[in-house]
């Protein structure tokens, strides 16, 4: 019951989130110099033919028409048609979303464990030589943009070592391999740019874990070293690094703008700036709307897990 | 076999020290000492002194810039020094278990009381399934009602009388040669200490474990262990059988800690508690001559320059003093006497409270945390508030200050005129007139104000007074609570927890306050700090003629502060009347469990009387009588189907009970009952 509560109260919240995020992009959209007619025809059109164009695609009408006609469409489940590309929204959306979540979980399978190793590592050894090493790489790491690990990537990989396609986009009909192989290098971008950030969680929940009293217990029980870090520190410790690696995917597919970008692969992030530089508003928006659902599903499924991983909330209210 | 005749626990000489800023700082400096096999040995010793760390040192589990300098360590003959990293998991997974305080840090809060009890016979070599039956027996043995369901349970959802159950459990579980037991019941209501040492007592005799119990709590100690050793700075400075060395200390330390304690009958009107003077040595400072010189009042040349050596006195007995035959002439350090009270008593309570309630809601329920309570508070006395936890003391302290709002109804008065249910809407006179002491001083003091910040802005925001003006106040402020102007520049993180606590009073007192509430004030400081803020309380009662709510937890305090008694059970008030009253019988049946939960230091055998179960839920009290299903003189059916009238059975002195006064009279005369009504099967052997 608690649950069912809980999740509705997260829904509406949701509902109110996404209602205000499209505002702001539209609002953000209309801030855009020049018009939709124009940004497809190209500078040389003749302004009779723009303004045609517009007509046709209701673009000359006030923007709060224009708002009210798409959200009214989105509601009722139609994302409308996309301006530049002549074809309805969806179309477009599901495999480039598609695409992102193939790239996206690549770099996610890589990094959590990484993360999550290297940030247990470093906390057995804290302060010494491991940990700094492990803090202050994963740090720098994060630090530098994906942008620019993407350049290097590109350069140390593709160029010089030549052992890695520069693009992401595999041939049609590649197998799984192949595919892994395209998408290697832009997901190391991201694995770069997470790491550090969980490796920190990781850190900081097992040195609080092995400082608690409990461990001591452990520790004073006979256990073996091994033991003790399985089964009484790990549990404890990795329950908010699971919350927050959930959250991280969200930011995942927000950062992949610049990367999918770089690496010309067609995902959603290569979408969303295609469709901002035409001002094609129906998939800017629809896009960016998905972006918004992805993100908040990931921090609701976080919170889940967290919850159910931890009894003393799982049970907090079945007291004899 | 020969094995009685090797001891449990052998310390050489020992020594350890903390390396701080590159320098080796010794924190136990040549213990010697030896626990026979099922002795129990009691160490005692103010914070700071190195109980803990001889504890650790003894399990090998010294924090990293820790180190055992010298001495040698053997447990049941094995020798400790020089064992490997395996050797010490060995000797942790079969010969030495440990306890300490806070059993709900001390268990795995994501695992399952069932795994964690398990893992000991697992370690062992014990399947799944034998070690689970095994895990089952032990949380039996440490008499859990319902070992299976418990075990199935996560530790949060235990109360913590019960997670101190299984931790003695899962320590007992290996049946090792010595059990160390680190302030095991400290923080624990009265009540459950009193269950949880009679289990440790009663386990002891059954396993023939060793016990080394590390408390600061002498009367505990007194009451649990055959034998002692007072610690002071690292060192042992006296040892002895428990009733020989409490009867007759022959250490300066230990009279002073002795007379630190309101022992009973000792009361604030008739006698001032002996404080010690000064502090202790700081960390790794070289002591030359005695450890405890420095507060010595017996202190001589000699003292200064030879360390004293152990002197046998006979019968086990030992003291590390040059004069231990006079240190009983240890010259007092604040005179016994006490000026007489002046008590004006122009009949106008300066607190009314009337029916006074408090509902919380929680999950859908209503939780009455107060129920009806009326009480009148007399200016200048001291009111005491005593129950378990969840009896509704604090509540009651928080209504009365304003921090929680009362039930619709609730009439509270201050000097006659109402007060206003939330502070907010009091007035300055109103909020300037009732104050607050709390437990912890650190939780209380902002830490990055300074002393004087503090208490300046105390005088600003309750009095406003400033400038010039403020600084006399500051510093008469500062003086009457016996507290060094030269430190009102410290932060609290920099004073001692009984200079932070007298800072705190400070600030209470800033505005004159007529009333004020101290919730625990010396629960969380040692005997001698505690002995002089109750000295200070005292003082600024009579010379300001303040009224204090006094609630603590600790009986012997209570008393020693207290005019009259108020004792709380689930939000009623059970019992109220003068202390004395209060304390002797008759009086009301809960009133009587809770006095013979409390050991003394006298070590007087008091019949004990066990209260059965845990403290129900207020969010669905019993019927009747709230305690009639753990009361140990219970009536029969009209217990249960009437609320008794709180009626008054002397003059002033009122209780809540159907039996009628005489016959508790009566009663308490008598043996106490047997074993109350017992909802609990028992295993005991």
């Amino acid at each position: 019951m608690a649950i069912a509560q809980f999740l509705l109260r997260r829904l509406g919240l949701a509902i109110i989130t996404l209602f205000l995020l499209s505002v702001i992009i539209f609002v953000a959209a209309q801030l855009l110099p020049g018009d939709v007619g124009r940004a497809i025809l190209g500078p040389f059109a003749d302004q009779r033919a723009v303004d045609q164009l517009n007509e046709e695609l209701g673009t000359d009408r006030s923007i709060f028409v224009q708002y009210g006609d798409w959200i009214g469409g989105v509601v009722t489940g139609d994302l409308g048609e996309s301006y530049a590309f002549r074809r309805p929204v969806e179309e477009l959306l599901w495999p480039a979303l598609r695409a992102s979540a193939k790239l996206a979980l690549l770099a996610f399978v890589i990094v959590v464990p990484i993360g999550i190793v290297g940030g247990v590592a470093a906390a057995l050894k804290e302060g010494r030589f491991r940990d700094r090493f492990i803090s202050i790489g994963g740090l720098s790491a994060t630090a530098i943009p994906e942008f620019v690990w993407a350049v290097l990537m590109i350069m140390i990989f593709g160029l010089w070592l030549d052992i890695l396609p520069v693009t992401a986009q595999a041939p049609r009909g590649a197998g799984f391999f192949t595919q892994v192989e395209y998408l290697l290098l832009p997901a190391l971008c991201l694995v770069f740019v997470l790491f550090g950030y969980i490796a920190r969680m990781a850190r900081a929940g097992t040195i609080e874990a092995l400082d608690a009293d409990y461990t001591r217990t452990a520790v004073l029980k006979g256990l073996p070293r091994r033991t003790v870090i399985r089964r009484h520190v790990l549990r404890n410790s990795l329950l908010p690094t699971i919350a927050v690696v959930a959250t991280q995917v969200g930011y995942l597919f927000g950062g992949l703008v610049a990367i999918e970008f770089i690496f010309n692969y067609n995902g959603i992030g290569q979408l969303i700036y295609r469709a901002a530089l035409q001002q094609d508003f129906p998939l800017l928006l629809s896009a960016t709307l998905v972006i918004g659902v992805v993100y908040l599903v990931a921090t609701l499924v976080a919170d889940l897990l967290y919850s159910l991983l931890n009894p003393r909330i799982r049970l907090a209210s079945s007291e004899s | 076999m020969s094995a009685a005749t090797v001891p449990a626990l052998e310390l050489d000489d020992l020594g350890v020290a903390y390396t701080v800023r590159g320098i080796d700082r010794p924190v136990l400096r040549g213990v010697t000492l030896s626990i026979g096999e099922g002795e129990s040995y009691g160490l005692v010793g103010e914070s700071g002194c190195g109980k803990s760390t001889a504890a650790f040192a003894l399990m090998r589990y010294l924090p990293r810039n820790g180190k055992i300098t010298g001495g040698t360590i053997r447990i049941a003959g094995q020798e400790l020094m020089g064992l490997s990293e395996d050797g010490v998991r060995k000797l942790r997974a079969t010969q030495v278990s440990m306890v300490y305080q806070n059993p709900g840090a001390a268990l795995n809060p994501s695992l399952r009381i069932g795994e964690q009890v398990a893992e000991v016979s697992r370690l062992l070599g014990a399947s799944a399934t034998s070690a689970g039956e095994r895990a089952e027996e032990m949380l039996r043995r440490v008499q859990i009602s319902d070992p299976a369901r418990v075990m199935r349970r996560y530790p949060h959802q235990l109360s913590g009388g019960m997670q101190q159950r299984v931790v003695i459990g899962m320590a007992l579980a290996k049946d090792p040669t010595l059990l160390i037991l680190d302030e095991p019941t400290t923080g624990l209501d009265a009540t459950v200490e009193a269950e949880v040492l009679d289990l440790i007592a009663t386990l002891r005799t059954e396993f023939g474990t060793s016990v080394l119990f590390i408390s600061h709590n002498l009367a505990v100690i007194a009451k649990m262990c055959e034998r002692v050793g007072i610690l002071y700075a690292g060192r042992l400075v006296e040892e002895g059988p428990t009733r020989t060395l409490f009867d007759d200390p022959r250490h300066p330390y230990t009279v002073g800690l002795l007379r630190c304690i309101p022992k009973g009958g000792l009361r604030k009107d008739q006698h001032r508690l002996d404080t010690i003077p000064g502090f202790l040595p700081q960390l790794g400072v070289e002591l030359p001559g005695c450890v405890f010189t420095d507060r010595c009042g017996l202190a001589r040349e000699i003292c200064h320059e030879h360390e004293p050596e152990l002197h046998p006195l006979g019968g086990g007995h030992a003291s590390r003093c040059h004069f231990h035959e006079e240190a009983q002439t240890l010259p007092r350090t604040t005179p016994p006497h006490v000026a007489a009270p002046q008590r004006e008593s122009n009949g106008v309570p300066v607190v009314r409270a009337e029916h006074m309630a408090k509902t919380f809601r929680q999950e859908g329920h209503d939780v009455r945390a107060l129920d009806d309570l009326s009480i009148e508070i007399r200016p200048g006395e001291t009111l005491g508030l005593v129950g378990e936890s969840g009896s509704g003391k604090t509540t009651f302290a928080r209504l009365l200050l304003g921090l929680t709002e009362p039930d619709q109804g609730s009439v509270v008065e201050l000097e006659g005129h109402p007060l206003a249910p939330r502070i907010a809407k009091r007035s300055a006179d109103d909020v300037r007139a009732l104050q607050i002491v709390f437990q912890n001083p650190d939780a209380a003091l902002n830490r990055r104000f300074s002393v004087r910040r503090i208490i300046n802005r105390a005088l600003t925001k309750l009095v406003g007074t400033k400038g010039s003006a403020r600084d006399t106040r500051l510093r008469e402020l500062a003086h009457s609570v016996r507290f060094d102007v030269r430190l009102l520049g410290a932060r609290p993180a920099q004073l001692s927890g009984g200079l932070k606590q007298r800072v705190a009073i400070a600030r209470a007192f800033a505005g004159d306050p007529r009333v004020v509430v101290c919730d625990e004030p010396t629960s969380a400081l040692d005997v001698s700090v505690q002995a002089a803020i109750l000295n200070l309380l005292a003082d600024l009662q009579r010379d300001k003629g303040v009224t204090y709510l006094f609630i603590s937890h600790d009986l012997g305090v209570v008393r020693y502060l207290s005019d009259r008694i108020a004792v709380l059970y689930l939000g009623r008030l059970m019992e109220v009347g003068a202390a004395e009253t209060v304390f002797n019988a008759p009086h009301h049946p809960y009133t009587e469990a809770l006095l013979s939960a409390v050991p003394t230091v006298e070590g007087e055998e008091r019949p004990r009387i066990r209260l059965e179960g845990e403290i129900p839920s207020a969010a669905d009290p019993p019927s009747g009588c709230v305690f009639h299903t753990r009361c140990p003189r219970y009536l029969g059916a009209i217990c249960e189907e009437q609320e008794p009238p709180l009626a008054e059975v002397e003059r002033g002195h009122f209780m809540r009970c159907h039996i009628p006064v005489d016959e508790l009279r009566r009663l308490q005369a008598e043996a106490p009952p047997p074993r109350a009504r017992q909802p609990e099967s028992k295993t005991t052997s």
